[in-house]
């Protein structure tokens, strides 16, 4: 006897939402992995009527788009679900936040009505917070970064080791400016912009290539959130609202 | 480092560690139903914790049982912790960061009340690693009253002694009515200005009988080792401890709100306790000797629990849990009535203990309904006729054959069966009749499912023996014939050309069981293992890439240097009936005659029968304890309404 999966009645995919998310807090220390999880037990708690592949183990129809490291932040996460009934995304954002835990937030919504998704998300604009490093030392070292024509780094993958330039999908670094209170503690701040390439260069990768290029080496952990991700602007200067099409 | 301030969040020291540390998302809480209280609204602080990682304390039923109970009580909060991997422990030792609480991250050392959940012995090194994190000393004589009371509870506090040095109190039997007491306890010393200091507090919690306070007792020795007498050192502290019994379940519907943790955990379900105590009366089974009498939840309570969870949690698999949950008077009932409920949400159901006769194939459909049928596990524990017999598992071979060749004709492809190896009167045959069954399921199996693809895997254990069972005298089979009979048992099953194929084993080799029976039937002298031990690096014992034989077995010949007994003489020495046994002052309701006389059918290999459904055995408990069995069936079959909830949908 063959083992068949078994005939279900699987109601169909009418409608397929797009959302954004933000991870905040203490749950940037979430991987994707675990975001899934509590991301399918919000659908079952609010109630979507979420729809699910045929087959042996049927999994509810979500897809999730290059997800932010663990131990990072992001107020820019996107993924894209299907449901079986057509629903308004107002009230499926309001319901999916209130199920999800308090810093895994759901923070836009919109009805899917344009293709290629994924290929609008081009660029990401990143915010790196340096305690314990002077805004003087880093400007040198994003100088030093910005000025070379390639910065080599390594990083494990699941293939092993492998060697790549961290530097050409850097479009944008800006040192930014702040007013500190006399007598806080240093901390200069980063912000970048980096193009979506293959493999994907991580501000972890950026990092590595100020450690390499300028000997720079945060006492702490550096704090990075993600702050956008979208299409290109063509002045390079940041990115766009990755909705703006199917909002129409 | 700056003082802290008493109940303070001190999250950003540890998050400046999280970075460099494997899975930090286990540290963090933020779990969906956790509870965070403001600390100067509580009179009584708890912190809770299971003394094993995340993955495996986070979902434990009796933890989350408890922190619910002390949350709803308007003076009281609780908080949970769990072990630190060795990564971060090193960090946290390096920046002097203090064990914590992951619900609002504050220092252990900070609350009134620690108390440590043991489901296995093996969980005590990290309970010591914890203390001694917390910034509290480790041994109890240490401690001020600017320290925790540490207590523990579980099911190895029924033999407290071995961490009698290091806890302050045990609470003994089920958790949820005690913790109420001991909050007030607390509540009323510090009201009254703390009369007594620590030792006052300490007293007053003996002489109230809720639990075992060590310091209270002397222990005292013969010449050759053996325990002479326990006494109490005061006249208002009783002579024996009793187990708590929580009676109507039903009354106690927790947990209420289950924990969702965001990392990934070994049980990922909505569990629902149907019952809780077993009387089937396996020998070796502690906690079916402990959790006396069977108390069953009825089939309303059960479903309302389940559906009010599932609302709460977003789970999709339903576990009903209990020693032996086919056993429940309303299983078919409940299980047809929920399968029915939630066919076509993507909800599983599952029963992880059942035992072969009292499953039936129906049962295993409506688990089923979903389409997986991927594997069923039945517990034989003995593999010859005698064996079973000896340990009081009553399943004859065709009662299993007919089981599994059902099982297989349904369509189900792989069964699972679980043994024991090294019980009392065991011999090598014994062990190779493990083969022999397994031999006949795949045949039978064969030729029910009508195809060769079918697999049968064994799995098998080393047998403990465990106190406050008819087996606590019985002497523990030393690991080189565990291991040896393992061997002629696989050779057994690899020699059979027609079936070997089919059969998988699994086993561990018998060094840990040596460990865990040194601590599970040890007395007061084995605490000076379990800190050497510790010291030599001790830690997550139950895992099998951190445990090492060599270092307990170095730390025991250090610290049994200057006593007359060793090892062996805790683990593979059988006991005399006179002897006094180190946990003979904890009261388990079970009847020291009555366990004896056990201990002497179990070598006739004769039975016992089961008090719901024979006449009762004398046991003791119900006598002792004031309590009866509780059991259905209520006669209900239908469910109560579910919960309505707000739609989506345009």
């Amino acid at each position: 006897m063959a083992r068949t999966a078994p005939v279900r009645d699987f109601a169909p995919t009418v409608q397929k939402l797009r959302l954004k998310y933000a991870k905040r807090g203490r749950l940037r220390f979430s991987s994707h992995r675990d975001f899934q999880r509590a991301f399918e037990r919000a659908l079952r708690r609010a109630n979507v009527p979420i729809a699910f592949s045929t087959g042996f183990s049927p999994h509810p129809k979500v897809s999730y788009n290059n997800a932010a490291p663990t131990g990072t932040a992001s107020e820019a996460e996107y993924i894209e679900i299907g449901v079986t009934v057509e629903c308004d995304p107002d009230r499926i954002r309001l319901a999916l936040d209130e199920a999800l835990p308090p810093g895994l937030d759901i923070v836009d919504a919109v009805v899917s009505n344009t293709p290629d998704f994924a290929a609008r998300l081009e660029a990401s604009e990143w915010h790196l917070e340096f305690p314990g490093v002077s805004t003087e030392d880093l400007t040198k070292a994003v100088a030093l970064f910005m000025g070379a024509s390639e910065v080599l780094v390594e990083r494990l993958m699941k293939t092993g080791i492998r060697t790549f330039d961290a530097r050409s999908a850097v479009v944008n670094a800006q040192i930014l400016q702040e007013a500190r209170t006399p007598g806080a503690p240093e901390c200069a701040i980063l912000t970048l912009v980096v193009r979506h390439s293959t493999p994907a260069v991580r501000p972890d990768d950026v990092l590595a290539a100020l450690r390499r290029v300028a000997d720079l080496v945060p006492p702490t952990p550096v704090r990075v959130t993600r702050l956008a991700q979208g299409p290109l602007a063509p002045d390079g200067q940041g990115v766009g609202d990755p909705f703006a099409l199917d909002r129409g | 480092m700056d003082a802290r301030v008493k109940g303070a969040s001190i999250f950003h020291e540890i998050e400046a560690l999280l970075p460099m540390v494997s899975k930090p998302i286990q540290y963090v809480g933020g779990e969906l139903n956790a509870v965070v209280k403001p600390w100067e609204d509580a009179e009584v602080r708890w912190a809770i914790m299971y003394p094993d990682a995340y993955e495996v304390g986070a979902p434990n039923q009796g933890v989350q049982i408890l922190y619910e109970v002390i949350n709803e009580l308007p003076n009281a909060l609780a908080e949970r912790t769990y072990s630190i991997w060795p990564d971060l422990e090193k960090l946290m030792r390096e920046a002097g960061v203090p064990q914590f609480t992951v619900d609002a991250h504050r220092s252990v050392g900070d609350f009134d009340l620690f108390g440590l959940s043991f489901s296995t012995e093996l969980g005590y090194t990290n309970m010591l690693t914890a203390i001694d994190l917390a910034g509290i000393p480790v041994f109890a004589k240490d401690r001020t009253s600017d320290h925790p009371v540490v207590i523990a509870g579980g099911h190895a506090a029924f033999n407290p002694e071995p961490i009698a040095d290091f806890i302050d109190a045990a609470v003994i039997g089920d958790g949820e009515e005690a913790v109420l007491k001991l909050t007030e306890l607390v509540q009323q010393w510090k009201r009254d200005g703390q009369p007594g200091g620590r030792d006052g507090l300490l007293l007053s919690i003996a002489t109230s009988g809720v639990a075992y306070v060590p310091k209270f007792y002397d222990v005292s020795y013969l010449p050759d080792g053996r325990i002479q007498r326990v006494v109490p050192t005061n006249p208002d502290v009783p002579w024996r401890v009793a187990k708590h019994t929580l009676m109507d379940l039903d009354a106690w519907p927790y947990p209420k709100a289950p924990l969702v943790p965001l990392a990934e955990t070994v049980h990922e379900r909505m569990s629902v306790e149907i019952f809780r105590g077993c009387t089937r009366g396996c020998r070796f089974c502690q906690a079916g000797m402990i959790t006396r009498p069977v108390r069953e939840r009825s089939i309303s309570t059960v479903a309302e629990m389940i559906d009010n969870g599932l609302c709460k949690t977003g789970y999709q698999e339903i576990g009903l849990l209990s020693l032996s949950s086919a056993d429940h008077s309303e299983i078919a009932e409940m299980s047809k009535a929920l399968a029915d409920r939630y066919e076509g949400d993507q909800t599983s159901l599952s029963l992880p203990s059942t035992r072969v006769d009292a499953f039936n194939i129906d049962l295993a459909n409506e688990l089923s309904r979903n389409g997986r049928r991927s594997g069923l596990t039945f517990a034989p524990e003995g593999g010859s006729e005698r064996m079973r017999n000896v340990i009081n598992k009553q399943v004859t071979e065709e009662d299993l054959i007919r089981t599994v060749s059902t099982a297989y004709g349904a369509g189900w492809r792989q069964v699972k069966l679980y043994f024991m190896c090294g019980l009392p009167t065991e011999t090598d045959e014994d062990v190779l009749q493990i083969a022999a069954l397994a031999r006949e399921v795949i045949r039978a199996g064969r030729e029910a499912a009508g195809t060769k693809d079918i697999r049968c895997t064994i799995s098998i254990g080393g047998f403990i023996p465990k106190p406050h069972t008819p087996f606590q005298w019985a002497a523990q089979l030393d690991h080189e014939t565990t291991d040896a009979r393992l061997r002629k048992l696989k050779e057994a099953i690899r020699a059979d050309k027609q079936f070997g194929k089919a059969i998988g084993m699994r086993y561990h080799d018998g060094k840990p069981g040596i460990v865990e029976g040194l601590l599970s039937r040890g007395d007061r002298r084995v605490g000076k293992v379990i800190h050497q031990a510790w010291l030599d690096g001790a830690r997550f014992d139950g895992w099998s890439e951190h445990f090492s034989y060599d270092r307990w077995m170095s730390a025991a010949e250090v610290a049994l240097a200057d006593e007359v007994i060793n090892v062996d003489w805790y683990t593979i020495r059988e006991r005399q009936q006179t002897e006094v046994l180190p946990w003979d002052h904890i009261d388990s309701g079970l009847d020291s005659e009555w366990l004896w006389e056990d201990w002497q059918a179990a070598i006739a290999e004769t039975g016992v029968g089961d008090c719901r459904w024979t006449p009762c055995s004398d046991c003791g408990v119900c006598d002792q304890m004031g309590t009866d069995i509780q059991v259905g069936p209520t006669g209900v079959t239908v469910l109560p309404m579910p919960i309505v909830r707000p739609s989506v949908v345009n």
